[in-house]
């Protein structure tokens, strides 16, 4: 009940980030985020197979132009979405401790973000010189392997709802794929509204496509979807992990498993999470053989 | 609808019209047991329920060996002997011993060269030129290459340690089976796993000599074991629940068959699986060469090849020459006698793969593409196949989409580069693909947007073990060759 001359707080409507825009679940479902005691804090969308069909549309479309700009492009992007995040924390700490983190825990988790994000926006171009490769064949040609992103990647977000959504992202399209991301069912407030970051952080539209709902029930259509590359699981259940890889075999996409505990160990942060999410190219290229006459120059 | 030869120069007519003395490889190099068993443990041992497998020679029809069909209790007893290996002696054996065994293997079987490829060709039917000059000297290299790895793994990963994965378990295919053989066993040695290798039914004779080679390089029993048989064999080496890895190569279908079966499991999975290779000639590519290429591209190995160069795709400008110097030269291919040194073509490798190459022939004709085959004369006895092209392909036709794994190629054409990626990439496969262009940055921007995992730019069918190779989509993951295939052996 208000008191006499308290305000009246305009509510926040999450919804889900597809495209770059911000429909509502085209099913009219929802579901409830709790805070600690149970209390309602605000009705989030509980995506449909439909809206998957939606946010995969978009990751497609954005592909060739996200993973054919610069590399120093996509890393200064990276960069923009941690100068962003630096400079609403305060918002996030509060969502945080809203769905019953403590201020510190908040505080904590929303920094490792803007971190991470930091990290791998430096690794943008930088993977490749590690992780490409000039093949030394025995015939005259120039022969090479690079990395080149798989494409359409889900990323099923652990339940770390800020840190850990990050740490799965970031390397994902650091690498220059685009990404649909299922939100942990709970505590999901913080995906959301950090896709109001990543909208206003100069990432493509449809680069990464957010939505919130019950992780369980999308999965088949996401796992089998025909037109997604892989699907990366950071749920330490082996048997959702087994189910997964089975749902996948169709278009054998590439099932990749995070199990992470401590989402703050620096150690999950590396350049193998980016290059798990990369497929190798190698290209044969003749080299001419005139002139030279055995000399050395 | 069949198509003459309209050339307007008079062809060689080589294959059909002029008659080459034969000049065959002797065969008496090669010493065929009657019977194989088993190697387990680095022992030749029987099967437990004694079922033996007739092989023949495609070319001729007739009875060259039988195999041993090992069943679940052979596998078993080959996965505990591996496991043995690894904990016995291969773990704990430094990287420059086990280097040394590898390098031991890598010039046994260069010793016994010739050997080998005369057993690879009367076993499998392929060209004696090709067994001699490719197959067997690129296994070589590729024990060769990755025993120098064997000391070096602390440089491979950076900032990472790292460990072998213990029992690996690997299914090679019948196109290629001795080079198959070794683009499994030599990575996983090197890094330090042991194995257990299943090669195809109707190609074991190689790897079987492989496995003596082995046990004349004296390795620690157990570290590599052989076992013959057929499907039901590589499904139970496939359920096994003592084996850390898999590597298999052979078609999509059982690919994702073994996904499914090991999707509860722990084991660390490769696939190097189907194609169906787009390969491209612009209207500025070196003709002749093009058409070397695309010959190459799709004959080699009778077309059992995972990457051939099944479609092909050309300009529409130069279309019409192209397809003529494509027909004129496919005159001139020898088509017979494998392990004559001059023929170009040799034999299916079995009749039940003729019989799927004929039905997509028919399937092409009924479909309404425009059938063409050379008129070279095909032996009395053995599968044998002409090559064949198709012209007016539907993009969705299944000559088009599906692999054939065969002598038969598709023809289509395209005007703008924009359209030729569209079509290039519209299959499920992602193996391999072609660029025949005189334009340097259009071959990079070609390889760039192709979703294949080889590229080759004004060649074909290039291997070495330097390169990875492995595919994109439905062509499987994981690669095989250079630093990268290390990684499908290690964990960290």
């Amino acid at each position: 009940m208000k008191k006499a001359n308290d305000r009246i707080a305009v509510l926040k409507t999450y919804k889900l980030y597809i495209g770059g825009q911000f429909p509502r679940t085209e099913s009219g479902r929802y579901y409830a985020a709790l805070d600690a005691k149970g209390n309602k804090i605000a009705n989030l969308c509980l995506a449909s197979r439909k809206d998957c069909r939606e946010a995969i549309g978009a990751a497609r479309t954005a592909l060739g132009n996200w993973s054919m700009r610069a590399a120093y492009n996509r890393g200064q992007i990276l960069y923009r979405i941690a100068e962003m995040l630096e400079s609403r924390k305060d918002q996030f700490i509060a969502e945080l401790c809203a769905q019953g983190m403590s201020r510190s825990a908040a505080r904590k988790e929303t920094v490792g973000a803007i971190d991470r994000l930091i990290h791998y926006a430096g690794w943008c171009d930088k993977y490749q010189a590690l992780f490409s490769t000039v093949n030394p064949v025995a015939s005259n040609h120039y022969n090479f392997s690079v990395c080149e992103p798989m494409g359409v990647v889900v990323l099923f977000a652990p339940e770390s709802p800020l840190l850990g959504l990050v740490s799965v992202l970031a390397p994902c399209i650091a690498g220059g794929n685009t990404a649909i991301v299922i939100a942990h069912q709970f505590k999901a407030l913080c995906a959301i509204s950090l896709a109001e970051v990543l909208n206003s952080s100069d990432v493509p539209v449809g680069v990464v496509n957010i939505l919130t709902g019950n992780q369980a029930e999308l999965m088949p259509w996401l796992a089998e979807h025909k037109d997604v590359n892989a699907i990366v699981q950071s749920q330490k259940d082996p048997s959702l992990l087994s189910d997964l890889r089975k749902k996948a075999t169709g278009n054998l996409k590439r099932v990749i498993h995070w199990p992470v505990i401590d989402w703050h160990d620096t150690a999950v942060q590396s350049p193998y999470r980016i290059t798990d999410l990369q497929e190798i190219k190698t290209t044969w290229h003749p080299i001419q053989q005139i002139a030279g006459s055995g000399s050395s120059y | 609808m069949a198509t003459k030869n309209k050339s307007t120069i008079k062809p060689l007519r080589l294959g059909a019209g002029w008659k080459y003395a034969p000049a065959p490889e002797s065969s008496a190099s090669a010493q065929i047991q009657h019977q194989y068993e088993l190697f387990i443990d680095g022992k030749w041992q029987p099967p437990k329920k004694g079922a033996y497998l007739e092989s023949i020679n495609p070319a001729t029809e007739k009875k060259l060996y039988r195999a041993a069909v090992a069943t679940e209790q052979d596998v078993d007893k080959a996965v505990a002997a591996a496991q043995k290996g690894f904990d016995k002696y291969w773990k704990k054996m430094s990287g420059k011993d086990r280097g040394k065994y590898i390098f031991r293997i890598a010039r046994l079987m260069q010793e016994q060269a010739r050997e080998l490829s005369v057993m690879e060709t009367l076993d499998g039917g392929k060209p004696i030129r090709e067994s001699r000059d490719i197959d067997i000297p690129l296994a070589c290299n590729h024990f060769f290459y990755y025993a120098g790895w064997a000391d070096k793994l602390e440089y491979a990963l950076p900032n990472r340690t790292a460990k072998p994965l213990g029992v690996a378990a690997q299914i090679t295919p019948w196109n290629f089976p001795l080079l198959m053989a070794a683009w499994k066993l030599a990575p996983a040695l090197a890094t330090g796993n042991t194995v257990v290798l299943k090669p195809a039914e109707t190609t074991s004779l190689t790897t079987l000599k492989l496995a003596s080679i082995i046990q004349e390089a004296d390795l620690p029993p157990g570290v590599v074991n052989i076992l013959t048989g057929a499907g039901e064999t590589g499904s139970a080496l496939v359920r096994h629940p003592n084996i850390n890895k898999i590597a298999f190569t052979g078609s999509t279908a059982v690919g994702k068959w073994i996904q499914q079966e090991t999707a509860a499991s722990t084991k660390k999975l490769t696939l190097e699986l189907g194609g169906k290779a787009a390969n491209i000639v612009f209207s500025d590519a070196p003709i002749d060469q093009a058409v070397e290429g695309v010959v190459n591209g799709i004959f080699f190995n009778q077309g059992h090849v995972c990457c051939a160069g099944s479609r092909l795709y050309v300009q529409e400008s130069i279309a019409s020459v192209f397809i003529q110097k494509l027909k004129d030269r496919m005159a001139t291919l020898l088509v017979g006698d494998p392990m004559d040194k001059n023929t170009d073509i040799g034999a299916i490798n079995s009749a039940a793969q003729l019989d799927k190459i004929n039905q997509y022939i028919r399937l092409g004709k009924k479909e309404g593409a425009h059938h063409y085959e050379s008129d070279a004369r095909l032996p009395q006895k053995g599968f044998f196949c002409r090559p064949t092209l198709f012209t007016k392909v539907a993009q969705s036709s299944r000559l088009a989409q599906e692999e054939i794994f065969g002598p038969v190629l598709a023809i289509l054409t395209f005007r703008t580069e924009d359209e030729v990626i569209e079509k290039a990439n519209n299959t499920p496969y992602g193996l391999s693909a072609g660029v025949w262009t005189d334009k340097g940055s259009r071959i990079f921007n070609m390889s760039r947007r192709l979703k294949a995992g080889v590229v080759w730019a004004n060649a074909y069918n290039l291997f070495d073990p330097a390169s990875p190779f492995g595919g994109y989509k439905e062509s499987g993951y994981g690669r095989e060759g250079g630093w990268h295939g290390l990684y499908p052996y290690l964990t960290f």
